[in-house]
């Protein structure tokens, strides 16, 4: 990476004076970006092929995998935390942009009405911090304020009720569920964007040719935002195997109740910071981080190697 | 003319449809700033409705006012995610300039080093990162957040901008630099004005999850004095759990900045997604 201010260019034959000003141009971000992020990062998978033995860093392996996989201490956590997240994932895929994507095909009909009102209105949970639409959400969803059996009544639906979030069967429905009701804004714009873009004379076209409503839209515009709808499950991947935050904010560090809602990053921050009665562990949380990183590449690789390469693309 | 009302039924549900979920992505919102400014027994009593003249009461602000420190917090959050953005920005467009206008041995390399960090998390290497911080001194310290969220946003500010200076136009650079413009100059003089839109885009696509975070404040400036109000209003929440009235107050005053926010900006965000900025 050192050679940018190139010295000559091996297509000319004529020395040209140093470019300096290229160098200086690209350092401060390469700077910053190498030392607090790259190097961070590879230090994290290092560090994860080492553990404390006997008061002294050794170089265990894989060791400290085996531990997490088949330990006992470790690795009904570990497992637990996977399939969680899974579902969490899941979830999110089922409901959140399949929402998205009809918010954005209604959004996008021509010539509706207040168009803007709704994008706004919709758009608005994504930008509120997850400490806020936690807490909010517990609040509704509490017995205690009984917000929730109120709206339930409401419909007729009150026998429904049940405390979600305190139920190990129904916590982890309960959380997935209100980070979609967040982040749904997303998908809704990116798939808003992809339709916008799709050009009136294909949709003039389809018209003369008597395609119209829902199988216009499922023959014409759904095979043409496909690779936006690739974009929405990719970015939803990484988002959900990265989480922490929500998690965090409604149950707390331990991801109750009895850990069901517990995912891959609410046990990375127990594991490494320790909580009440258990110590922090650096090497440990290197290597759930570690494992958190394969995974995330695993999906970006596949996203970026076999669905984006075999995804037709239109040119218009 | 029945075609005509089948559309008009057919807009009506589009529009109930719509109406429908704007209500319910809002509503979580509107109940909790309305019970804010209510008593206790009424917040208990009738959730759903507006105060009135005998049940409105700010006793939940006073609280909040009285007991946490939140101008501090506010300050801190604004000087983070401030600075963040100016480093973010400044870098960001110097880097996709270098990227974008000159050819060297190794631009396509650079432009994919850069890129890793748009799809890998910044987070997965926190424990390198603390450890990092704590060897420096910087732990509890607004720079350390500051380092961390520049770190994080040049990825993605490098891409969008170096898209957007593609477009501007070689004859004007050419022009200044045969008027005997420096490269310095060419930069800062006639190319930062012309993306200014996008480097706006940037901006509020930063800014968001740096005001948000809640991850990064909590293992890296957990102090009193380094609290951002994300973090100052997670734990004054949780020490209040019982306080209805001081907690639906916390959490409208920190609704309240982003809403802001999201009226001054929401055009230049929402036009700036739907122009495929972020591809």
């Amino acid at each position: 990476m050192s050679d940018i201010p190139s010295t000559h260019d091996e297509m000319q034959p004529i020395r040209r004076p140093v470019r300096w000003h290229v160098g200086v141009f690209l350092l401060p971000a390469l700077i910053v970006y190498t030392a607090v992020m790259i190097l961070p990062l590879i230090e994290t998978l290092r560090l994860s092929l080492f553990n404390t033995v006997d008061g002294q860093s050794t170089f265990v392996g894989l060791g400290n995998f085996k531990v997490l996989f088949g330990d006992e201490r470790w690795a009904h956590d570990f497992w637990n935390a996977l399939k969680n997240n899974f579902v969490f994932f899941t979830i999110h895929m089922l409901v959140q942009n399949p929402i998205g994507v009809a918010l954005a095909a209604m959004l996008s009909l021509p010539k509706l009405r207040f168009a803007a009102f709704y994008r706004t209105a919709i758009f608005l949970p994504t930008l509120l911090s997850f400490v806020i639409v936690g807490f909010i959400w517990k609040l509704i969803l509490s017995p205690i304020w009984g917000v929730s059996p109120f709206l339930l009544d409401v419909v007729g639906l009150k026998s429904l009720f049940s405390p979600w979030l305190g139920k190990p069967n129904s916590a982890l429905i309960a959380v997935s569920l209100i980070s979609v009701w967040q982040y749904v804004g997303i998908p809704m714009m990116l798939i808003y964007a992809a339709l916008l873009n799709i050009p009136d004379e294909v949709i003039e076209a389809a018209e003369c040719d008597g395609v119209t409503g829902w199988s216009q839209f499922f023959k014409i515009k759904l095979p043409l935002i496909l690779p936006a709808i690739g974009i929405i499950s990719i970015l939803t991947f990484v988002g959900n195997f990265n989480a922490f935050d929500l998690i965090y904010t409604v149950q707390g560090a331990l991801a109750g109740p009895d850990g069901s809602t517990d995912i891959l990053g609410t046990l990375l921050y127990r594991t490494f910071f320790g909580f009440q009665l258990q110590l922090g562990d650096r090497s440990m949380g290197a290597t759930i981080a570690t494992v958190m990183f394969l995974i995330i590449l695993a999906g970006v690789s596949l996203y970026l190697f076999v669905i984006q390469r075999r995804m037709r693309r239109y040119q218009f | 003319m029945s075609k005509a009302r089948n559309s008009l039924t057919r807009t009506s549900l589009v529009h109930l449809a719509l109406i429908g979920y704007a209500i319910i992505s809002v509503f979580p919102v509107f109940l909790t700033i309305i019970n804010s400014m209510k008593a206790r027994n009424a917040i208990f009593r009738n959730p759903m409705q507006l105060p009135t003249p005998e049940t409105f009461d700010l006793v939940g602000y006073t609280t909040v006012l009285g007991q946490g420190d939140f101008v501090n917090y506010f300050q801190n959050s604004f000087i983070v995610t401030v600075v963040s953005i100016a480093l973010v920005l400044l870098f960001g467009a110097m880097a996709a300039f270098a990227l974008s206008e000159y050819r060297f041995r190794g631009n396509t390399l650079m432009g994919l080093y850069l890129a890793i960090g748009i799809m890998i998390p910044i987070r997965l290497g926190t424990v390198a990162i603390l450890q990092g911080m704590v060897a420096t001194g910087l732990v509890n310290t607004l720079t350390a957040l500051i380092l961390v969220y520049t770190a994080q946003g040049i990825p993605l500010a490098v891409f969008i901008l170096s898209e957007f200076m593609r477009t501007v136009s070689d004859d004007l650079k050419n022009a200044g630099r045969i008027d005997g413009l420096s490269e310095y100059s060419i930069f800062f003089r006639l190319v930062l004005p012309l993306v200014r839109p996008a480097m706006a885009t940037v901006a509020v696509f930063t800014m968001i999850p740096i005001w948000n975070d809640l991850w990064f404040p909590l293992i890296l400036a957990p102090s009193e004095a380094t609290k951002t109000v994300t973090l100052g209003s997670q734990i004054f929440i949780g020490q209040f759990v019982t306080n209805w009235n001081a907690v639906l107050a916390a959490l409208s005053l920190a609704i309240f900045p982003v809403l802001v926010l999201y009226l001054v900006f929401s055009r230049q965000l929402i036009r700036g997604i739907t122009s495929g900025a972020v591809k």
